[in-house]
């Protein structure tokens, strides 16, 4: 376990460095200019120049990407803005304002909104898809399984603008959401992110009935599950014991993929519901030419990814104990 | 009815399912009787029925696809039709069932120990320190040595033959009356097979269980059954002891079976003879006897009888088979067969030896 930790951290550490890498260069690449961006509409060539160096973007890219590396795991010294501490992501383009404080300010909408929202998508999705899957072939099933074709063919911008304009707007059932901080008060953090979770559950959802049914059905026929009922277990517990177990592996795989995408934002859903979360901040970033910020979205939801395939694979192991990990 | 009641007594099952193609009648008016301690083999081809008929024993199916009649009695109760709770109070428990394949048929989330102990706290009450005692003495009975270690493992780290005897071990841990062993060596290597039956066996001799052992290897019922059933489409085509039917067999499709195994002591060059064709469609069986299509005998019985009627077992007990041939007739024939491949046998061994003896010089 500790050898797997070990050489999986290296590895997420490498892939990270590399990521970041590319982010930066891929940035000199767009055609915008952040130093005319910063400098405003009337701009003479000394106060261009002076807010390149004020960005540092006068010095060689290679040494600009490499003062930003060095920033994350030692800090660094701005002039002007004094010492940043590490892990230092640097000052945004646009407000000054630290990056780092920022991200750990939108972070917890972001948080909220795929807690809540997956949730709900896995005990929907998972328990719709046990139930399809005993009621094979009978209209259980059909509903189900209608009911997930429609919901997989929805996105996010269509319902969630319907939902915003009738639920909201026009029948006024719940109120425009906002977010309000868990610690502050849990049920008005619940309430003003129901309508967000519920749209971008809806979708994931359709995808876990879908796979938990097939796999359902796939452990239901398997030999041991047929030696469980011929050992005189009840219905039940061949259900939750036996045939519940296998889908466990697969389960956790989209599961976790989904959550990482999430962390990285829900930029979709975020831009729909007017929330301010990290999916924003990373296109607003992207608009805005603001590299700082751009990279720390990038790494942000990079990082997250990494980290939850560790997780998965680890999880494995906890499952199966066919699986050894390496 | 009898005035002695069998143990289990199969009347007239019939077992069939609903498919897109049609009602595949898998298996059609089969009766048999098993007393206990004793061992009874149910032979056949793929398809003809014998893992169906043991699944509806232990009420398997699922009834919304199945139509299943006729009567199954375990001591005079009837299983057929009874309710889930008594059906799972009896599986398990009285009746227990070896498939195949250990290692599909183990679940590969649970430890051996755990597996074996949940049979015996389900069926007996026993707590789980109780169960895992009387795991770890399970796996001793059926031989696997270090069993206090082992009972923690789980059954992707046990060999073929060591996995097989888990099975066994969690069959018999609420000493059952009855043991359905379903091809319990087939997918096993042969020395293994042995050990696995010489187990049965001995396992029988201490506790009087009754076994229904399913195969298609004659070799597995000459070891251990003492009777023997021969089933064909869904029926019951000869019925006998183990001496009987393979020392004087009966039915054509019985000497297809048995000349279709090499022996030892048979040249290599013998051909062996295959039942020609291929197990009758059992949504539309052929009219008539079932097995005429492949029997090279269809004339000998009247030149329509074997076509257009289906013949049936004696009902009563003893060997009996299902065909119309007289008993002279099938005599003469299997004594003609017999000889003919006896003389085949001794004139190639001869060729054989020379042969052999040209390649060693």
């Amino acid at each position: 376990m500790l050898r797997f930790l070990t050489r999986r951290t290296v590895a997420a550490a490498v892939t990270l460095v590399i990521i970041a890498a590319v982010t930066f260069f891929l940035f000199f690449a767009m055609p915008s200019d952040p130093a005319r961006l910063a400098c405003g509409k009337v701009c003479p060539p000394e106060t261009l120049a002076q807010a390149r160096h004020n960005l540092g973007l006068d010095q060689p890219i290679f040494v600009q990407f490499l003062e930003w590396l060095a920033g994350v795991f030692v800090g660094r010294d701005y002039e002007g803005l004094g010492h940043c501490s590490a892990p230092c992501l640097g000052y945004s383009f646009v407000n000054r304002a630290p990056v780092f404080n920022t991200i750990i300010d939108r972070l917890p909408v972001t948080i909220s909104l795929t807690i809540g929202s997956s949730v709900i998508y896995l005990i929907f999705g998972v328990g719709t898809g046990v139930i399809a899957a005993l009621n094979q072939g009978k209209a259980l099933d059909k509903i189900a399984s209608v009911a997930s074709l429609i919901g997989s063919s929805m996105q996010i911008y269509f319902v969630g603008t319907l939902a915003m304009y009738f639920l909201v707007f026009q029948w006024q059932l719940i109120e425009r959401p906002r977010y309000v901080p868990f610690t502050e008060n849990p049920l008005e953090w619940a309430y003003g992110l129901l309508l967000p979770w519920l749209v971008l559950a809806m979708i994931s959802t359709a995808n876990y009935t879908r796979m938990t049914r097939s796999t359902m059905v796939e452990q239901l026929s398997e030999d041991y599950v047929r030696t469980a009922r011929a050992k005189g277990m009840s219905g039940r517990t061949v259900i939750t014991r036996f045939a519940l177990r296998g889908t466990l592996s697969p389960i956790a795989t989209i599961f976790g993929v989904d959550l990482a995408v999430l962390i990285g934002g829900a930029i979709i859903t975020e831009t729909t519901f007017s929330l301010q979360g990290v999916g924003r901040l990373s296109i607003q970033s992207v608009v805005n030419s603001d590299l700082p910020m751009l990279m720390a979205t990038v790494l942000l939801a990079a990082a997250a990814i990494v980290v939850f395939n560790i997780i998965v694979d680890a999880l494995y192991a906890v499952i199966d104990p066919r699986v050894r990990l390496s | 009815m009898t005035p002695i009641t069998p143990f289990l007594s199969v009347q007239d099952l019939h077992v069939s399912f609903q498919t897109e193609d049609g009602i595949v009648k898998a298996v059609d008016g089969l009766s048999f009787d098993v007393e206990k301690g004793t061992t009874l083999g149910i032979v056949g081809e793929s398809g003809s029925g014998k893992s169906v008929t043991n699944l509806a024993i232990l009420g398997l199916h699922d009834p919304e696809r199945t139509d299943i009649g006729g009567q199954v009695r375990l001591e005079g109760q009837e299983l057929l039709g009874a309710d889930r709770t008594t059906m799972e109070r009896l599986r398990g428990n009285r009746i227990a069932m070896i498939f195949q394949d250990p290692l599909t048929a183990l679940s590969p989330f649970h430890t051996v120990g755990r597996q074996i102990g949940e049979v015996y706290r389900k069926h007996k009450g026993a707590s789980k320190r109780e169960a895992r005692e009387r795991a770890i003495e399970m796996l001793e009975r059926v031989g696997i040595p270090n069993a206090k270690v082992r009972v923690d493992e789980y059954p992707h780290m046990f060999s073929g033959g060591m996995r097989q005897r888990v099975m066994i071990a969690m069959a018999l841990v609420c000493d059952p009356d009855l043991l359905i062993a379903d091809e319990p060596t087939t997918a096993l290597d042969v020395t293994v097979q042995a050990q696995i039956l010489d187990l049965l066996k001995d396992l029988q001799q201490q506790t009087g269980t009754a076994i229904i052992l399913i195969t298609h290897d004659l070799g597995v019922v000459a070891q251990t059954a003492h009777n023997v059933l021969v089933m064909y489409a869904g029926r019951a085509v000869e019925r006998g002891t183990m001496r009987e039917v393979l020392g004087s067999p009966r039915h054509p499709y019985t000497w297809g079976l048995l000349s279709s195994v090499p022996r030892l002591g048979t040249s290599v060059d013998v051909p062996l003879r295959p039942v020609r064709g291929t197990p009758p469609s059992l949504i539309n069986p052929p009219p008539g006897c079932p097995f005429h299509p492949r029997c090279d005998y269809p004339e000998l019985a009247g030149p329509e009888l074997c076509r257009t009627q289906r013949p049936e077992i004696s009902p009563d007990a003893g060997h009996g088979d299902a065909c119309y041939l007289t008993l002279r007739q099938k005599t003469d024939l299997r004594t003609v067969a017999h000889a003919a491949q006896t003389t085949q046998t001794t004139q190639t061994a001869q060729t054989a030896q020379t042969t052999h003896i040209k390649d060693r010089a």
